[in-house]
């Protein structure tokens, strides 16, 4: 006779924790809208090929094609100067995605070296969270506001007006948003530090860059996907109220914040132009976060499995 | 008690002052500063009485300790002035914004009301919905109530304020016609008509701060009820044969408000630097609007002020909410 009972496969933690964010429905509803969300704004200028910032050059057709209602020829209709909403809601997107990932990667970048620093070495310890402690004290939407008002022509002149603008936004942004996740992989790195497998890889002489490349850093990488996944949200936002407040990006680049805070200008005669972009930004910041609360419940490895 | 609290306010001292020092050396290091605007056509001698004129020749240090002296002897100097009439602060310079030509406390002396109506009855609002909405779906985990607050809460706190108050204008304003999407200053209330109009106007920007105040409340509030429900001491209160009504509304609710209280406190900086966008959207004429209006017009002196005050409330509440975690839980005292 044969031994009919299967042994049942090795389970890899990528596994496990999908199959955890699995059970967790607003999670799963959050990463189908964003994804289509990413869709639209990727793949969709592809399909939808009207220039964002075309506006027709013979002046009477240009007044007859502006503040049109939807159509075929316009599915989100136009825009004061006659340029087609749905181009720009793509356009928008791309800027306004962009803006977020790359502002979360700068502050992750910070906030993980700043942590793992000041929790690895003690002598850096205590100067490294006054710092954090300071930044965390500091009005930020106030300082973000003036740091675009003073820096923002002398960059442009130097830069060009969009890479100028990103690139201070960005960095803004970036700056003024890593001191959660500094805090956060300092804690675990101070755990971590105690730990049998790092002891060991220090006892045989293993030199401190290596035991944080090789040891801590892949150990937190966690708790520092969670915060990444809520920064893209928070940096969505501020550059949406950045753009809102007309202190972001030029008006013919267009971001969702921006294509916003032009709407609202025609708000009362044109309600759907201030929506689309409210709502854009509105459902990428609702999945984003949900997908975060989702990552941190299959990451949690108290939830996971129970 | 007292050790730890003096602890606490020494230690905002060193923070108040570098945070000072970095909000005077941004604007001052900035390439769009007011001395680079004189006109090219004004001779060079005159630039240079200007410039003396502002104390811009000055070295950067007796610059910064000047702006510190005017902010934290004068202004306060001339308002104990204000109120006995004293002459403490006579003859001395103040702060005196760009764009005006008086001093800025004076405009941000105007300005503060309206920010304080708006902004205080919002988060009070806020704090009175949340409370109850996060206790009882902390109680009730997975019921309906719960699942739909939850969801709400999650909604109220994505949604950023300066859509949800267009999405209120373009409802409540512009088609239904019930409140006004325009908030008046100068309305004064003395009777009970223009007691209706100010509460009619500030609908929209108290419901829109409020939301978004309640939902970041709620979730906490939830998340810390579930902590202490799943507790020790509330089995053995319970098995003690105490009634629901005092385990949940004594023993969890005490214990749970300790991070709530703090979280509140800590919130109010945030709620002010949101009554920037609000005040922008419903054209309130607070100090966040006084702030946007300074950038756009390039006022130096006011931006700063303005910026120094937001930090000066930050570090303030964080210290309150310290002390009252201190006064809550006596644990923390001991460290």
């Amino acid at each position: 006779m044969t031994d009919t009972t299967v042994i049942e496969k090795p389970r890899s933690f990528s596994r496990d924790v999908w199959d955890q964010f699995r059970t967790h429905k607003g999670a799963m509803a959050g990463l189908i809208v964003l994804a289509t969300l990413i869709l639209f704004v990727v793949v969709g200028p592809f399909i939808w090929r009207i220039d964002p910032t075309f506006v027709e050059p013979d002046a009477a057709k240009m007044i007859m094609s502006r503040n049109k209602p939807p159509t075929w020829a316009h599915p989100l209709g136009t825009d004061q100067l006659g340029r087609d909403m749905l181009a720009r809601m793509m356009a928008g997107g791309k800027v306004s995605l962009a803006v977020g990932t790359v502002a979360m990667l700068i502050s992750i970048f910070i906030g993980t070296f700043i942590g793992v620093m000041a929790g690895y070495f003690k002598r850096l310890d205590g100067t490294l969270m006054r710092m954090t402690d300071l930044f965390l004290a500091l009005p930020l939407l106030p300082l973000l506001l003036v740091l675009m008002m003073l820096f923002g022509d002398r960059i442009r002149a130097l830069l060009g007006p969009e890479a100028g603008t990103f690139l201070l936004i960005v960095f803004a942004i970036g700056v003024t948003s890593w001191m959660h996740s500094a805090r956060i992989v300092r804690g675990q790195v101070l755990a971590l530090k105690e730990r049998e497998f790092v002891m060991a890889a220090k006892s045989i002489g293993t030199p401190s860059r290596r035991v944080i490349l090789r040891h801590i850093l892949p150990n937190v990488v966690s708790p520092i996907m969670v915060a990444a996944t809520l920064g893209i949200a928070g940096a969505i936002i501020t550059e949406s109220v950045l753009s809102f407040l007309g202190l972001g990006f030029p008006p013919d680049f267009p971001t969702w914040g921006r294509l916003l805070y032009d709407g609202v200008e025609y708000m009362q005669l044109y309600p759907q132009r201030v929506m689309w972009p409210g709502l854009a930004i509105s459902l990428t910041v609702l999945s984003v976060n949900y997908i975060g609360d989702g990552l941190r419940d299959a990451l949690d490895p108290r939830i996971r499995g129970r | 008690m007292l050790t730890y609290t003096l602890r606490r306010l020494l230690l905002a001292i060193p923070t108040l002052l570098l945070i000072s020092l970095v909000i005077f050396l941004l604007v001052d290091f900035a390439p769009g500063s007011p001395m680079s605007e004189i006109p090219l056509t004004v001779p060079p001698e005159v630039r240079q009485k200007m410039i003396e004129a502002m104390g811009a020749d000055q070295p950067v240090f007796i610059r910064y300790l000047l702006w510190l002296r005017q902010f934290f002897w004068v202004e306060p100097a001339g308002l104990i002035d204000g109120w006995f009439g004293t002459s403490l602060a006579e003859g001395q310079q103040r702060i005196i914004s760009w764009q005006t030509r008086s001093p800025v406390f004076v405009t941000i002396g105007q300005r503060i009301p309206q920010t304080l109506t708006v902004i205080g009855s919002a988060y009070a609002i806020g704090v009175l919905i949340a409370l109850p909405i996060g206790i009882y779906s902390a109680y009730r985990q997975y019921s309906w109530f719960d699942q739909l607050g939850t969801f709400v809460a999650m909604v109220g706190y994505s949604v950023p304020t300066f859509f949800t108050g267009v999405l209120l204008i373009v409802i409540f304003s512009v088609n239904l016609g019930w409140f006004p999407s325009i908030y008046d200053t100068t309305l004064k209330v003395v009777d009970w008509d223009s007691f209706i109009k100010q509460v009619m106007q500030m609908a929209l920007p108290v419901t829109v701060l409020a939301l978004f105040n309640a939902a970041e409340i709620s979730r906490y509030t939830r998340a810390s009820f579930l902590d202490n429900l799943s507790q020790d001491y509330v089995r053995t209160a319970r098995a003690k044969g105490m009634s629901e009504k005092t385990v949940v509304l004594k023993h969890v609710l005490r214990n749970s408000m300790i991070p709530v209280v703090t979280v509140i406190a800590l919130g109010i900086p945030s709620i002010f630097a949101g009554a920037i966008i609000t005040e922008q959207v419903f054209k309130v004429n607070g100090i966040g609007a006084a702030l946007i209006g300074a950038i756009h017009a390039n006022d130096l002196p006011m931006v700063q002020t303005l910026t120094f005050i937001f930090a000066v409330l930050i570090v303030l509440f964080n210290l309150i909410a310290d002390i009252l975690y201190g006064v809550l839980d006596p644990r923390i005292r001991y460290d």
